[in-house]
């Protein structure tokens, strides 16, 4: 039971999870919340996944998001191990210091 | 929509050079601990020949064409040439790679497994008529070549590349499926034929939300193809990645990428392609303008060849512009003969780089014809194959893709299109004349001596580029018969 | 059947209030009946009766990262196990089929990085000898 409120919230509260998302890659300088933020976009992907289906009373927007999740957990183990060798190698998280390769 | 759960061996057939690629993949992954030898030329062998079998399999689920599980694949003649093709760039990544990793001192078994698993998911790509058969397709192959860039643990240019790469690329995704979660919302399918039946159906959802999606995507695609404005990623990756990745990365994600950006384009967006036309011929134009004349200030190899990247990428938006079938036939001959010679060129640099990948700056191509003439030779195939040479792959590429983009009018696209061809020259000479009129330097001096292996890594190419150039109709012919993708 | 959103969720506020009102009351009448002794010993944080040993906030083994990962990874998979057990009886042997395409590959996984130590923690590990 989803009550009175209108799927139309959950769809505005997924857009702005989303463009935070996108703000919080674009501005933050530490990889970690960079990482946070695409994680952040694919969760709001999910919740409008899931607004969609049920309000069409489907199915499929459900498994779809099951895929989005098994996938971001693959990325993000795959991320967080790239980052983690980054710091060691280099001892920084900031975005900016990774510049090794300008001519 | 979900396949009905019924057992049907015609599925298994048409999905067969997928399930070959994942099966040995996991089997080389596997024998790696059992096996516990760290450099095998074993791993790199069967890698060989699982790919070989997997280019057979494609080319006879050809033979009994149709969808696949429920519609969610399609075996059609697109999909058979890009699944060859991404087959055919992973053959020229595997043959010059076995040198680099005992240069490098690297593991082979799981370069290898990676490389499969990617691959493999650019095959699904190649045949998904599925908007979440496509984004699985993209992430395998996208997961695996974040390792396959970062794959030399210890070198600080390729953890950084790794993490751009990994970055800007999941980024790209959360947009394409931003796209998706949008398209599935308007419709209610996310497979590409209904979504274009319901598009151009009398239920059609606001042409807003659709063009909203289908910006949404394009984002997410241009990323993924290294398309300005989108395109920032690729120089950084391409330079720090192991040289017989960059030339893996430069063709097999990017053709994948541009197929799933044609059949996405051409079939669910094609009714409201007057919207999204415009922003195609900016990209092109950017990528063009951008990629060329940033590659004339480069003084490193890889990073030149990186901005080329670009710039052929906007060659081939060029054609996606024209939104006919001739420019869909013409952009997939491009990326044929763009594959044959990008990783053609990318092997002579991996051959030349050295240990520790020291040799990067095209000073070091000083004197190889010196040196080692059939290698020099090969370049020069495929530097003015890239410059569009006649004789070439790349100067039907470009002949097709422009006559496509006059065909539908883009008059001025085209015009600037060649005036960048022009300045393009002139970046890729440099190159030549570096390695025809100057004395060898220490890179060509100290440049191993060549293995059959990699031989055929430069001669396999340069054969394409040349019969591309010379029997374009071949292939041609196949492209046009296979560039109708509304069913 | 309670209509709108404010009388559904009504006995959870109740409930939330009550059980907030029983917390502070306690705390209250502790406060108020029992005898404050204050020593070195009882500010000590509480271990089991254990003497606590070393920083609260000290630095864990990157290797507890990676146990911790795998974690992640295979217990998302496991997600799909969820919708295809309520529709297993209708599936039958395919839908049994169709799970073992999906677990081998995962046990694949599993055997792959057990046979390379991930899971082996202790200092004289495989990781550490081949790392």
């Amino acid at each position: 039971m989803m009550g009175h409120v209108p799927l139309s919230w959950f769809l505005m509260l997924s857009a702005v999870l989303f463009s935070l998302g996108v703000a919080g890659f674009i501005f933050r300088r530490n990889i970690i919340t960079m990482f946070m933020s695409i994680e952040l976009i694919l969760n709001a992907v999910n919740l409008t996944f899931i607004t969609f289906a049920y309000q069409r009373q489907q199915v499929a927007g459900h498994l779809l998001a099951f895929f989005v999740m098994v996938v971001a957990a693959a990325e993000a183990a795959v991320g967080l191990a790239i980052i983690l060798t980054v710091f060691k190698n280099r001892e920084t998280l900031n975005i900016d210091d990774l510049d090794s390769m300008k001519n | 929509m979900p396949a009905s759960p019924i057992f049907n061996p015609t599925d298994l057939i048409r999905f067969l050079p997928e399930i070959i690629l994942t099966a040995m993949g996991t089997l080389i992954m596997v024998l790696d601990p059992l096996l516990n030898r760290r450099e095998s030329k074993v791993y790199g062998t069967l890698s060989l020949a699982t790919l070989l079998a997997a280019i057979l399999a494609a080319i006879y689920a050809y033979s009994d064409a149709g969808p696949a599980f429920g519609g969610m694949l399609i075996v059609d003649g697109f999909a058979t040439f890009f699944r060859v093709l991404v087959l055919g760039v992973g053959i020229l990544t595997i043959l010059p790679s076995f040198s680099f990793l005992k240069r490098q001192q690297a593991e082979t078994s799981e370069f290898h497994a990676l490389l499969l698993f990617s691959i493999a998911g650019q095959s699904i790509m190649a045949a998904a008529n599925d908007l979440i058969i496509i984004f699985i397709g993209l992430e395998i192959s996208s997961i695996a070549s974040y390792i396959l860039a970062g794959y030399l643990r210890d070198d600080k240019r390729a953890n950084e590349a790794a993490l751009k790469y990994f970055l800007l690329g999941s980024f790209a995704t959360g947009f394409f499926l931003y796209g998706v979660a949008l398209i599935y919302g308007e419709t209610g399918s996310i497979n590409l034929s209904v979504v274009h039946a319901v598009v151009t159906g009398p239920d059609a959802p606001l042409p807003v939300m659709v063009g909203l999606a289908a910006a949404l995507m394009f984002v997410g695609l241009a990323f993924k193809v290294s398309a300005s404005p989108f395109q920032i990623w690729a120089p950084d990756v391409y330079q720090g990645a192991p040289t017989p990745v960059s030339a893996f990365l430069s063709a097999g994600p990017k053709a994948a990428a541009f197929a799933i950006f044609l059949r996405i384009f051409m079939t669910a967006f094609a009714p409201i392609g007057h919207a999204w036309a415009p922003l195609v011929w900016a990209s092109a134009l950017l990528s063009m303008t951008i990629g060329n004349f940033a590659a004339l200030l480069q003084t490193n190899v890889k990073r030149m060849l990186a901005y080329s990247s670009i710039a052929h990428a906007g060659y081939v938006m060029v054609a996606l512009a024209s939104r006919s079938e001739v420019g869909i036939a013409a952009a997939m001959f491009y990326l044929a003969a763009y594959a044959c010679m990008n990783v053609g060129a990318f092997a002579v640099v991996s051959h030349l780089s050295g240990k520790g990948e020291r040799y990067q700056s095209i000073e070091d191509f000083a004197g190889l014809a010196q040196k080692q003439p059939f290698v020099a030779a090969m370049l020069s195939i495929f530097l003015l194959s890239l410059i569009g040479v006649p004789l070439t792959g790349g100067f039907f590429g470009k002949f097709y893709i422009f006559k496509a983009a006059l065909e539908s009018h883009l008059v001025w696209l085209t015009v600037l299109g060649l005036l960048n061809s022009a300045v393009a020259a002139y970046y890729y000479l440099r190159l030549l004349v570096m390695m025809y009129f100057r004395d060898p330097g220490e890179a060509a001096s100290s440049a191993e001596p060549l293995t059959p292996a990699f031989s055929a890594a430069l001669i396999l190419p340069a054969i394409g580029t040349l019969v591309l150039g010379i029997f374009p109709g071949w292939v041609l012919d196949f492209a046009g018969r296979s560039a109708s993708l509304v069913k | 059947m309670p209509e709108s959103y404010a009388e559904q969720y009504f006995p959870v506020l109740v409930q939330a209030l009550l059980a907030m009102a029983l917390a502070a009351g306690l705390l209250t009448v502790s406060y108020l009946l029992g005898k404050r002794v204050r020593n070195r010993v009882k500010d000590m944080p509480y271990e089991s009766g254990m003497v606590p040993t070393g920083d609260a906030r000290h630095r864990f083994s990157v290797k507890f990262y990676l146990v911790a990962m795998l974690f992640i990874l295979f217990d998302i998979e496991a997600i799909f196990l969820y919708p295809w057990a309520v529709v297993y009886r209708e599936l039958k042997m395919f839908g049994f089929i169709e799970m073992l395409v999906f677990v081998v590959p995962i046990l694949a996984g599993f055997f792959y990085i057990w046979k390379k130590g991930a899971l082996d923690w202790s200092p004289d590990s495989t990781l550490n000898r081949k790392r």
